[in-house]
């Protein structure tokens, strides 16, 4: 079995009405898997369900062959490393920001600087580490959201629209530079996106969302 | 001549005793009861904003009053012999402030972006360690609702003169003093009793605005 998750008949309501319902959808260990569709496809809803923050009315979900539900809730989210749309960055440095998951997880603090050093490095913002988070600009902003997530080294990594609102310049610089650092840590990987550039230069396998369903299962 | 005087240093010290000891059991009742009216959702949560919102502009002296009637000797906690106490004092001021230190920290959170709390449970917090990191990050405001609390409790006289009785030595605090000297026609020591007030309270606000604004150049 090389899957790390596989869904069976998911469903997600909002307000009374089903936003998300996928029959099964397997997404394999070290996979890179882009999640497309217009806005209100469900795109970010999965990822909310795949990180714990949404309750699904109904559905099975295996993590790394293990029932979803038999892992606690801290235990599963310590699993994972989220990237919201917005880079929701605390006001405080940079270093301190991409320490913080590491923090809550009450590493030796030789580790979570050594690691937090490391990915600064890895997304090319060292020179950046004492900055306070109010004075990036997007593109910084979304390096240091994206280093916070790949310092926790996770199993599953969720990236919510990673791109967006940044101008092509910084948005070709960062493709690039995930592309490789997604090549060399082998860590499974969701990312939504409305882009067929992001998909081609990034994934592995696109699946598109529509109108809650799953419209599409390519591999790229 | 005022200054050299014991007992106005008394008067003082109690008045910044009581109403540092309001303040700040006022802090412990606000901050975790703010933060679950900000971050839930369940039945009755309006009511409870309502009432809190209507804490916040309680008129002391009708504190003093409830407060009086219910430690009288012959009311329901008389038997607790707290009535003309400085803790009777710090009951009447906690009612005043713990409202105020309560909605400001309730709206303090709830300006703060929603997904901030997702965004933190995604990075593997726990459900304390996400709380602790957004008191942080609305440390500016959650200062500010510190100061308004101190700054309602330090300045009001209606419940302190109720419940406390203005007795010399016992329960004499600086706002009751400048009443007693006004109405002795003593204007002179009531002036000096209230520049010494206002010294008091701009010095503490001072240094929590200084605590506060490094907040901001961090």
């Amino acid at each position: 079995m090389n899957n790390l998750v596989e869904i069976h008949s998911l469903l997600v309501h909002r307000a009374g009405r089903p936003v998300l319902e996928i029959d099964h959808l397997d997404i394999e260990k070290g996979q890179v898997l882009a999640v497309a569709g217009p806005n209100g496809s469900g795109k970010t809803t999965l990822l909310m369900v795949l990180a714990r923050l949404l309750k699904p009315e109904r559905g099975e979900i295996q993590f790394n062959s293990q029932q979803w539900n038999s892992i606690p809730n801290l235990d599963y989210r310590r699993l994972i490393g989220l990237v919201m749309q917005d880079s929701l960055l605390l006001n405080r440095s940079v270093f301190d920001n991409v320490a913080t998951g590491l923090r809550f997880r009450y590493l030796p603090k030789s580790v979570v600087t050594c690691r937090t050093n490391e990915w600064l490095e890895r997304l090319g913002i060292s020179h950046l580490r004492g900055r306070p988070a109010s004075q990036l600009s997007g593109g910084e902003a979304r390096r240091v959201a994206l280093a916070r997530a790949f310092a926790l080294q996770p199993d599953l990594l969720l990236l919510d629209e990673p791109f967006s609102a940044l101008d092509r310049a910084s948005r070709n610089k960062l493709q690039v530079d995930l592309k490789t650092i997604l090549a060399g840590v082998n860590i499974t990987t969701v990312f939504s996106t409305h882009s067929e550039t992001d998909v081609q230069k990034l994934a592995d396998r696109m699946i598109e969302l529509n109108g809650g369903k799953l419209d599409h299962d390519l591999c790229t | 001549m005022l200054f050299n005087n014991p007992d106005v240093w008394e008067i003082t010290l109690l008045s910044i005793k009581v109403s540092g000891l309001a303040t700040f059991i006022s802090l412990l009742i606000g901050l975790p009861f703010g933060t679950l009216l900000a971050l839930n959702k369940f039945p009755g949560r309006s009511f409870l904003l309502t009432m809190v919102n209507t804490g916040m502009a309680l008129p002391p002296v009708v504190v003093g009053l409830a407060v009086a009637m219910t430690l009288w000797r012959s009311g329901p906690l008389g038997s607790l012999h707290l009535i003309y106490t400085p803790g009777a004092i710090i009951i009447a001021q906690v009612i005043i402030s713990a409202p105020v230190v309560t909605g400001l920290t309730t709206a303090a959170l709830q300006a703060l972006d929603p997904r901030l709390r997702l965004q933190l449970l995604g990075l593997g917090a726990s459900r304390i360690q996400m709380i602790f990191s957004i008191w942080v990050e609305a440390r500016l405001s959650l200062l500010a609702a510190l100061m308004a609390g101190f700054g309602s409790v330090i300045s009001e006289v209606g419940a302190s003169m109720m419940v406390g009785g203005n007795i010399r030595h016992q329960t004499r605090v600086l706002t009751t003093a400048i009443v007693l000297e006004t109405n002795k026609g003593e204007f002179a020591n009531s002036i000096a009793l209230g520049i010494l007030l206002l010294l008091i309270t701009f010095s503490i606000n001072f240094a929590l605005t200084w605590i506060q604004q490094q907040g901001v150049k961090r």
